[in-house]
């Protein structure tokens, strides 16, 4: 394969710009390759965050070509080279430095969602009964490597710098996987409604579309979770169902 | 970083073709919807009824349930049966979890594309008015549950032809099979629902005790998958099923009995 043309953005705390760099691509190399020997032949203090190299660490996350995508899971030979190739760091996080940003926000975010609270044990010993196909759906929650992808492409992070009120896709998936566990007991739709405004999404799939787990955000965690809220705040009839019925435990929600 | 301008990013996809599809394809149903449910003519042709038409509350046609316009109607609203029944799809569709995010990109820019820069920085989404009303989805959808019943019966009646004796029989013709391929193309958008696999199963953490309702939720997921093929799909299909009444009722086509 012939020399090609990266254009990499350089800098630190969000200032700085575009450079241009050529180095050889041979076959079977991803982008985190290429940077690498970027890093190697012309730029030893180019910043990269990377681990893995195996798309199950969530560290190499960048925007190559303007998609948020993994540079270790961006094969070369998939890019175009008629034009120079485009990395960045994320967009809606704080930059540190090249290609790293702080991503510590989520995390942040992650503590304030309320823990696993399973119903009490089934049996003697302390355990507990499931079936299968009712852990079916959550199990695809937990394939999340947490690259924040999703929190990067979602506008109202990326555009709207809603973070203090919104907690983002990344979330909805996790506090779907705990909402729908049939051992758990708490009730995080109030959190949901309020105080992670799951309102402000508007369904524009781009967090499933860069997924590189292929979890089915959009369809699979944030719209049961916004029906969920409905059920909860907004639909007269479950509330009149729910009056004469009482409500059922939540372990059992139905 | 600096948020984008509209219309700014570096992907080098075409990423605004979707748009332009959406917003050409919506406005040109919207507009011949909003037509064809005007004229008030041409919309039953033998034993079809348009579906834009269905069901016929009041008419002129042999299929109106009451009879002719009633007399309550008010005199400076034009009449049509179409005007009655038309604003229920309308609402399902309107507030379609697919169609929102759709029109939202393509109409609204918000987002123009995943990674595109926006037009305004200001944002409300669906936690405030008006956008918060898209949560009668639920109540959309229960509704055109039941209209997909009276399409059904639609489609049924489509294969009973009047015979000069003034008897009915059994026959098939291509109009049958046009009402038949529209009202599944219907049923599927509307088992796939997202409310629909809400209510009949997506609601329970504990599925496996309710064998029946598991049924459903898998049903409703595997339409599901593809809710944005059967979404377009049927709306095309509700267009072309009164374009072909329509063709045929002015003559302008005849209906081809196969049976």
């Amino acid at each position: 394969m012939p020399n090609t043309q990266f254009r990499i953005w350089r800098g630190e705390r969000g200032n700085g710009g575009f450079r241009d760099y050529t180095t050889e691509v041979t076959e079977g190399m991803v982008v985190l390759d290429a940077m690498h020997q970027i890093q190697a032949e012309h730029a030893n203090d180019m910043a990269i965050r990377w681990n893995c190299k195996a798309g199950k660490c969530g560290s190499c996350s960048a925007e190559i070509n303007g998609s948020p995508r993994l540079m270790c899971m961006t094969r070369m030979d998939e890019l175009p080279t008629d034009k120079p190739i485009t990395v960045e760091p994320m967009r809606a996080f704080p930059h540190v430095r090249d290609l790293v940003t702080d991503v510590s926000w989520n995390f942040e975010v992650k503590k304030k969602i309320r823990k696993f609270r399973p119903r009490t044990p089934d049996a003697p010993d302390g355990t507990w009964r499931m079936q299968q196909v009712d852990v079916d759906r959550v199990q695809e929650f937990r394939k999340c490597i947490e690259c924040f992808l999703c929190q990067d492409v979602c506008h109202v992070l990326r555009d709207h710098h809603k973070h203090d009120e919104f907690i983002g896709p990344r979330f909805f998936v996790y506090s779907a996987a705990l909402e729908m566990h049939p051992l758990d007991t708490e009730d995080r739709l109030a959190d949901l409604k309020e105080d992670q405004a799951i309102g402000y999404c508007n369904i524009t799939k781009c967090c499933t579309k860069v997924c590189p787990e292929h979890i089915t955000i959009t369809d699979n965690a944030i719209i049961p979770l916004k029906e969920r809220v409905v059920d909860e705040f907004y639909d007269p009839v479950v509330k009149l169902v729910r009056l004469f019925r009482g409500k059922s435990a939540k372990g059992t929600r139905g | 970083m600096e948020p984008r301008g509209f219309g700014e990013t570096l992907r080098r996809d075409a990423w605004w073709v979707p748009n332009v599809f959406i917003v050409t394809i919506l406005t040109s149903f919207l507009v011949y919807a909003t037509w064809a449910a005007f004229q008030n003519a041409h919309y039953t042709h033998g034993p079809y009824l348009s579906p834009f038409y269905s069901p016929e509350l009041w008419g002129d046609s042999p299929h109106a349930w009451f009879g002719p316009k009633p007399g309550w109607w008010p005199v400076w609203l034009p009449f049509s049966p179409a005007l009655i029944i038309l604003p229920i799809p309308a609402l399902f569709r309107f507030t379609c979890y697919y169609y929102r995010g759709s029109y939202y990109k393509a109409f609204w820019a918000d987002p123009p594309g995943c990674a595109v820069g926006e037009p305004r920085r200001s944002y409300l989404g669906e936690r405030y008015f008006p956008l918060v009303l898209q949560n009668v989805h639920r109540y959309g959808l229960l509704l055109a549950f039941i209209f997909l019943i009276f399409l059904w019966h639609d489609a049924w009646k489509g294969f009973w032809f009047a015979t000069p004796g003034g008897q009915t029989t059994f026959g098939i013709g291509v109009g049958s099979i046009v009402l038949v391929a529209n009202v599944v193309l219907l049923t599927g958008y509307t088992i796939g629902c997202h409310s629909m696999r809400h209510v009949v199963g997506g609601m329970l953490n504990r599925i496996s005790g309710s064998p029946v309702r598991k049924l459903a939720y898998d049903c409703s997921s595997v339409c599901n998958r593809s809710h944005m093929n059967w979404a377009w799909a049927s709306l095309f299909s509700v267009a072309l099923t009164d374009v072909y009444v329509r063709l045929c009722s002015m003559g302008v086509i005849t209906d081809l009995r196969i049976l």
